[in-house]
């Protein structure tokens, strides 16, 4: 089931076109990775998705609905989890706190109240200090947090912006199991901005090349990375100079 | 003793006026970062609410005529709305213009109040005998403090707590700290920005119609210009306390009052009359030390 259809969007700073004409389409239960190189586009194409900037073309369908100009709270809700790049705790608000704050619009409160239970599980650490403050967290464990709080919603997709900056390895293969065993096991679909190819050859799924606003590649992450044909479009080599 | 006492409640009850007031302002700056102008107004608005409109210099006592505990919620109902219409008719339009804009937005807006209520009242101040009862002087410990004093102090540290108990510990508390923090991120986590603006407005509302029926009640006086003189003070407590620090409003507040209250009694009676140089002079001196307030929120640093 296609879960979510990006047809042609163009996104515009002022003057600076920093997405263009970019299409996609992601089924429930995949995994997409995007990577490029900086300014590529990656995020913009994320905050596209989550409402917080508004494409000036094109059209977007998330769960059989058009949400093109949908308030980010309205997108949100309908099941798409955001984590920005630059993790974006709430510091003066508790652990506990930024977690719950994932759950207002969930109706299962039982089942969020399991979920909480799951976050703690993998990421002992947040339990342990749940009553603190978040702001006095290191960057990695906001990370843990930031990630934390958007499972904490159960969402149909989470989109993550470089899950993988400022982590160690071993947290980074703890956010990844997570990851897949909710893709695995409830269908989780999986949009995740890393600069590197590398976890996507490790983990499996699909991939996407963005570079200077565009598409420039699209193809099964471990064929892509086998072949040049991604160190080639990420550096724009084989182009007429 | 005695008179150290009076001291004590003068300036418990002249910071918790501007406290309250403060209050109002930074909610409304901690999710929209607007510092709303307008809110002496509404303090206005909510006391003329007591009269029927007449531009007579007698007042012809509308509201309040009410019992109290009619009267109370209708000038905060009265106080809530026209707040939430501020933001609907008004704020809402300018969410993503800059602050200078939003800021002239809230000037004009209370201009209109304000000409309304000249428009409908006359600029004459009209007296109103509103609870004469609470100008009685109570006894503690030898002093004679005016109840409405006490009255006053004790309703602000009511509304103080059950402030922090909505912040605390409520859903919407919850989510209100959060997009005062950060708006962007709270939306994304699914926070209704509308209804989470509207309920501060509302908030607000609520305090400045407090005030308003404090003050009037006080002085025995509606006056068009009675919201202004403490809108002006309150603005300066949240700059003080850090534009959008909720406790640091109320700090500042009290600071604000306590320090006025004492340079009445301790400067020398000639150059009384002056005391607001000197009140504003420490405010001065405050801000060249702390430029950022005494307590800089969170907000400050990081926004989307
Ligand atoms: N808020 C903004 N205002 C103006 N220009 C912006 C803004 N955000 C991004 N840009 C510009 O848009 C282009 C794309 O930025 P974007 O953040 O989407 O790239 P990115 O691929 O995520 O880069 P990075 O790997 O550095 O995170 C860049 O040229 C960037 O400078
Ligand atoms: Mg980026």
């Amino acid at each position: 089931m296609t879960l979510l259809t990006i047809d042609a969007i163009t996104v515009n700073y002022g003057r600076l076109i920093a997405l263009r004409n970019a299409s996609l389409t992601l089924s429930q239960g995949e995994t997409l990775f995007i990577t490029g190189p900086n300014g590529a586009g990656k995020s913009t194409l994320l905050k596209a998705i989550a409402g917080v900037v508004v494409p000036k073309a094109g059209t977007i369908r998330f769960a059989g609905l058009e949400i093109g100009g949908w308030a980010p709270e309205d997108i949100a809700r309908r099941g798409f989890s955001m984590v920005p790049e630059g993790r974006h705790v709430f510091g003066s608000l508790t652990i506990e706190e930024n977690l719950r704050l994932g759950v207002g619009m969930r109706v299962d409160k039982d089942a969020a109240e399991r979920d909480l239970e799951h976050i703690y599980s993998v990421f002992p650490m947040l339990e342990e200090r749940r009553h603190q403050a978040a702001g006095v967290l290191s960057g990695g464990q906001q990370q843990m947090l930031v990630i934390g709080r958007a499972l904490m919603a159960n969402p149909q997709l989470i989109a993550i912006d470089e899950p993988s900056l400022g982590l160690a390895p071993k947290v980074i293969d703890d956010v990844y199991a997570v990851l897949l065993k909710l893709r695995d096991t409830r269908g989780l679909t999986l949009l995740i901005v890393e600069q590197s190819s590398a976890r996507a050859t490790m983990t499996g799924g699909r991939m996407l090349l963005l570079r200077g606003g565009e598409i420039v590649l699209e193809g099964d992450a471990r064929e892509l990375t086998r072949s040049d044909a991604l160190k080639a479009a990420y550096f724009g080599y084989g182009e007429q100079h | 003793m005695t008179a150290l006492l009076q001291i004590l409640f003068d300036a418990l009850s002249l910071g918790s006026l501007y406290a309250l007031a403060a209050i109002g302002i930074a909610l409304i700056f901690g999710v929209m970062r607007l510092v709303n102008f307008a809110h002496g107004d509404y303090i206005s608005f909510c006391v003329f609410a007591l009269l029927w409109p007449s531009i007579e210099a007698t007042a012809f006592v509308f509201a309040g005529q009410l019992p109290p505990y009619l009267l109370i919620p209708v000038i905060l109902t009265v106080g809530a709305c026209l707040s939430m219409l501020s933001e609907i008719l008004v704020f809402r339009r300018f969410r993503n213009a800059n602050p200078a804009t939003m800021m002239i937005a809230s000037f004009a807006l209370g201009f209109v109040i304000k000409y309304t209520l000249l428009m409908l009242f006359s600029s004459r101040p009209k007296s109103i005998d509103l609870w004469p009862s609470l100008s009685l002087p109570v006894e503690i410990f030898d002093a004679r403090i005016p109840l409405l004093q006490v009255i006053t102090i004790v309703i602000t540290i009511v509304i103080l707590i059950a402030l922090v108990a909505f912040l605390k510990r409520t859903r919407f508390g919850l989510e209100m700290r959060a997009a005062a923090e950060n708006f962007t991120m709270a939306r994304m986590l699914g926070v209704r920005a509308n209804a989470v603006i509207l309920l501060a407005f509302a908030i607000s509302g609520m305090l400045a119609a407090s005030i308003g029926l404090i003050l009037v009640t006080q002085t025995g006086t509606v006056d068009i210009q009675m919201g202004s003189s403490v809108m002006l003070v309150a603005f300066i407590a949240t700059v003080i306390g850090g534009l959008g620090s909720l406790p640091g409003a109320v700090v500042a507040g009290f600071l604000i009052g306590g320090v006025s209250v004492l340079m009445q009694v301790i400067l020398p009676f000639d150059i009384r009359p002056f005391r607001d140089a000197f009140v504003y002079g420490a405010v001065i001196a405050v801000l060249i030390w702390r430029p950022n307030g005494l307590f800089m929120p969170r907000s400050a640093k990081q926004r989307v």
